[in-house]
């Protein structure tokens, strides 16, 4: 069975170098065999998916099967693993995880080449890069990490297990997610490359980018929230970003594609900054690439060590290719991307875009430049220092603060120019609530700021905070304002036809406003506590308002694993409100521990409670209790932000479609109406 | 006038800085410093985790470690040898003779290290110094429009625009 895989995956290299070729020649030359020789090539492209979804599948089944003689399977599964974690087998070792890349980049290939009517030379340049990158990962799934290696000898009855820390049901949609959104990339750098190649003329490229790049971001950002839930719901520390530099390769392709999707806009409406929204993708693919050069490489050392081998050489020198094609190409047609308009004002939308663009690429910055640091300083002072969580809370928080900033101020702003008094007739209400906000917080006692730099940082997101909701809402009201004045409708229902007449805007307010949700959620953590006691049965802990009992401990089996539990009543205030079950296993296949915690969350606060251990005198659990405010806000923020990216995908409908009042109408009530702002 | 950019950015300044001097409030209680200290400080069980934060099941060294935090922070002297409470400084000093300069959690603030510090907020400095002058060089070189004699082509484009610059 193994056989099938392996075929499948050279005849999917081969078919892919000849996408590569016939696609070059067919774009070289003119002519009709030349059009048929490029047909062959996307049709060749489209077999390469077919071949590698054999190859995967040949993969799942083997480890529905317990097919053992497959090493792969053998390290990575085991006979009582439940179904979700067999298909899960597919991602969680470096040579399955690669068949899987090149699986969704054959998928992103398909659609692409499917759609090829779309603009057929565009897509037949950027087929040829798809191909290029399908060849380096099929060249690795072939000769560097091919996941259809046997065992040699005799087979054992059971294979190892999947990592314990990986048997957590959103481990089954995480890693694909993340997947997703890191070779999803690869489909906007291929368009941007293609339009720089073949000098494309007019702006289509730009939009065909836009939307696949919206659609990336949209699942890498699914990607790392389920990963930041993951690792609050399984590790048990407490919490749910370590800034580890598996954590940090995902951040960086997010940050930049977070920048060019608002630098972008620049680019449709006015027609500058063509260079630098080229060069935000290229980055944003390199630094996806680079991600996985770090995390794989073991370059540097990261709580995901599950991933690590020798493969980084093959990573580097394919991103200094893909560097030095970049730069080639960008070099050769440089002049095609001079910008159509000049900035006019310091005071205007275009330069919020540009200062917007400058933090966000400087949090990147920040976080490659924290990442990488350990082995800068080894290599100049011959010591390792380590770069954890101290150090980019610090460095990244106020580049945080100021990006909120801009988040208030930038919607404000007009395009070409905008006058003072506009911005201070907007801004002035939201910011007298902010800051009656800070007050009100201040004088309640809830914050201290003046106590620790993590209060006064918190005080300052939550004020930044309902500086950028209010400007929102504001500019929600005041479109719907005008639509009901013109049609007639309610307040709510002219918010709808608002947000259906320019979803992107308003998708994208919303997206805004999801942010503040979650960043209010990142405030909560500079007031996490935590307590560790041993209980005994009956035995109590407390953490502030919460009074932990522990009713009972016991143990359990089955066929996976065996654990220990404990039964902890949660009251409040005197009262009992829940009984939680906070759990530690032992995998029997790898013999690895694994803790479940148990977590209560509400809007205000998670209680989580972590079984760290037992006593070995007396046996009595072990219970670390962590209280975490407003953690909700941050998963609730992070659906919202979906919803956003969703919304801004979905075309506006015409405005003449509309119901508009007749003209008198509208003429008569106009005379009361307000100016809908700028 | 209050309004101007040059007086945000003066104020955007003057907060920046004026957090730079929070949290140097009056001494602290063993135990939140047994907190601060804890998560300045690495778990060497090879886990890559803050010292308070290492879950490993029966990990020997978050424990002795932590201990030893402890003792350092109490005035009984057990564990590293000192019969008062040691200096924040002191407390993670001693850590890194024991367990070597991975054992902090950030770069320190000294020699080489300081680098990483300085290099973020340099990058910040230097990319708004640039992305001003840049829009103030571009703002310069603009040049005037007539607004006579325009052909009917002409002020189509100028619909066009004017459309493009409020829709969005």
């Amino acid at each position: 069975m193994s056989d099938l895989g392996s075929y499948s995956l050279l005849l999917g290299l081969a078919l892919s170098v000849y996408a590569f070729v016939a696609g070059i020649i067919g774009v070289a030359r003119k002519g009709h065999s030349a059009e048929i020789l490029g047909e062959t090539a996307r049709r060749a492209g489209i077999a390469v998916f077919g071949c590698v979804l054999i190859a995967a599948t040949v993969l799942v089944v083997a480890a529905f099967r317990n097919d053992f003689s497959i090493a792969y399977i053998l390290h990575h599964s085991n006979v009582a693993l439940s179904a979700p974690y067999k298909f899960a087998v597919l991602w969680s070792g470096q040579e399955g995880s690669l068949l899987f890349w090149s699986l969704l980049l054959g998928g992103y290939g398909l659609v692409l080449r499917l759609r090829y009517k779309v603009d057929a030379k565009l897509v037949a340049y950027a087929s040829i890069i798809i191909a290029a990158v399908q060849i380096f990962f099929l060249a690795l799934n072939n000769f560097a990490a091919n996941p259809f290696g046997i065992v040699t000898g005799t087979i054992p009855p059971d294979g190892n297990g999947l990592n314990p820390l990986l048997q957590y049901a959103e481990m089954v949609i995480h890693p694909p997610m993340l997947y997703l959104g890191y070779v999803g990339m690869t489909v906007p750098f291929a368009f941007a490359l293609a339009a720089l190649i073949m000098k494309y003329p007019g702006e289509k490229w730009i939009h065909i980018t836009r939307r696949w790049t919206m659609v990336t971001w949209a699942f890498l950002t699914c990607g790392i929230f389920l990963g930041a839930h993951w690792a609050y719901a399984v590790l048990g520390w407490g919490g749910y970003w370590g800034w580890d530099p598996v954590e940090n390769a995902s951040l960086m392709p997010w940050l930049t594609g977070t920048a060019f999707l608002h630098s972008v806009m620049m680019q449709e409406k006015r027609g500058m900054l063509k260079v630098w929204n080229m060069w935000l993708i290229f980055a944003t693919f390199g630094l996806s690439i680079f991600g996985t050069l770090l995390t794989r490489s073991g370059i540097v050392s990261s709580v995901h060590a599950f991933a690590q081998s020798s493969i980084g050489t093959w990573f580097a020198v394919f991103l200094a290719i893909v560097l030095a094609v970049c730069v080639f190409f960008f070099v050769m047609n440089r002049g095609h991307l001079r910008s159509e308009n000049r900035l006019e004002s310091l005071v205007s939308r275009e330069s919020s875009f540009l200062f917007n663009n400058l933090i966000l690429l400087v949090a990147c910055f920040t976080v490659l430049w924290g990442t990488l640091f350990p082995v800068l300083s080894e290599w100049v002072e011959g010591t390792k220092v380590t770069v954890g969580a101290p150090f980019f809370n610090k460095v990244n928080i106020p580049v945080a603060l100021l990006l909120l900033l801009l988040t208030a101020v930038g919607p404000l702003l007009s395009w070409r120019k905008t006058s003072i008094d506009s911005i201070r007739r907007n801004l002035l209400n939201p910011s007298l609530l902010a800051l009656g906000a800070g007050i009100a917080i201040i004088a309640l006692g809830w914050i201290h700021p003046w106590r620790e730099q993590s209060e006064f940082y918190a005080l300052m997101t939550i004020m930044l905070s309902v500086l950028v909701a209010c400007t929102v809402i504001s500019e929600f009201y005041r479109g719907a304002r005008v639509i009901a004045y013109q049609t007639g409708r309610n307040i709510l229902s002219s918010v709808y036809v608002l947000t259906r007449r320019n979803t992107r805007r308003y998708g994208g307010y919303i997206a805004h406003f999801a942010a503040i949700v979650v960043m209010i959620g990142f405030a909560g953590s500079a007031f996490n506590q935590d307590i560790e006691r041993e209980v005994g049965n009956g035995e109590s802990m407390s953490i502030g308002h919460y009074t932990i009992t522990c009713k009972s401990y016991t143990q359990d089996d089955n066929a996976n694993y065996s654990s220990v539990w404990a039964i902890m009543d949660i009251s409040r205030d005197g009262k009992k409100i829940d009984t939680m079950f906070p759990e530690r296993r032992i995998y029997k296949a790898s013999q690895q521990p694994a803790t479940m915690p148990a977590i209560r969350s509400t809007i205000q606060e998670d209680l989580y409670l972590v079984y760290t251990g037992n006593n070995p005198d007396n046996g009595h659990p072990i219970i670390r209790a962590h209280l975490n405010p407003l953690v909700s806000w941050i998963w609730t923020g992070s659906g919202l932000l979906l919803l956003g990216t969703l919304l801004a995908l979905i075309p506006s409908i015409a405005t003449s479609r509309v119901p508009v009042r007749s003209a008198a109408k509208v003429l008569a009530d106009s005379r009361q109406a307000v100016g809908a702002g700028d | 006038m209050l309004w101007r950019p040059k007086y945000i950015l003066e104020a955007l300044a003057i907060t920046l800085v004026c957090v730079g001097f929070l949290g140097a409030g009056p001494s602290r209680s063993a135990n939140t410093r047994f907190n601060d200290l804890g998560h300045k400080l690495m778990c060497k069980c090879g886990c890559n985790q803050i010292l308070l934060e290492c879950n490993h099941v029966g990990c020997n060294y978050s424990t002795q470690m932590r201990d030893e935090l402890l003792a350092a922070l109490t005035r009984d002297g057990s564990g590293l040898g000192s019969s008062t409470p040691d200096s924040d400084d002191l407390v993670l000093q001693s850590f890194v003779q024991k367990y070597g300069a991975t054992v902090l959690a950030a770069p320190t603030t000294s020699g080489f290290n300081i680098v990483a510090w300085i290099v973020p907020f340099v990058a910040l400095v230097a990319g708004l110094g640039l992305v001003t002058v840049i829009v103030r060089k571009w703002k310069f070189r603009l040049q005037p429009v007539g607004a006579q004699d325009l052909t009917p082509s002409q002020l189509d484009e100028f619909r066009r625009r004017a459309r493009e610059d409020t829709e969005l």
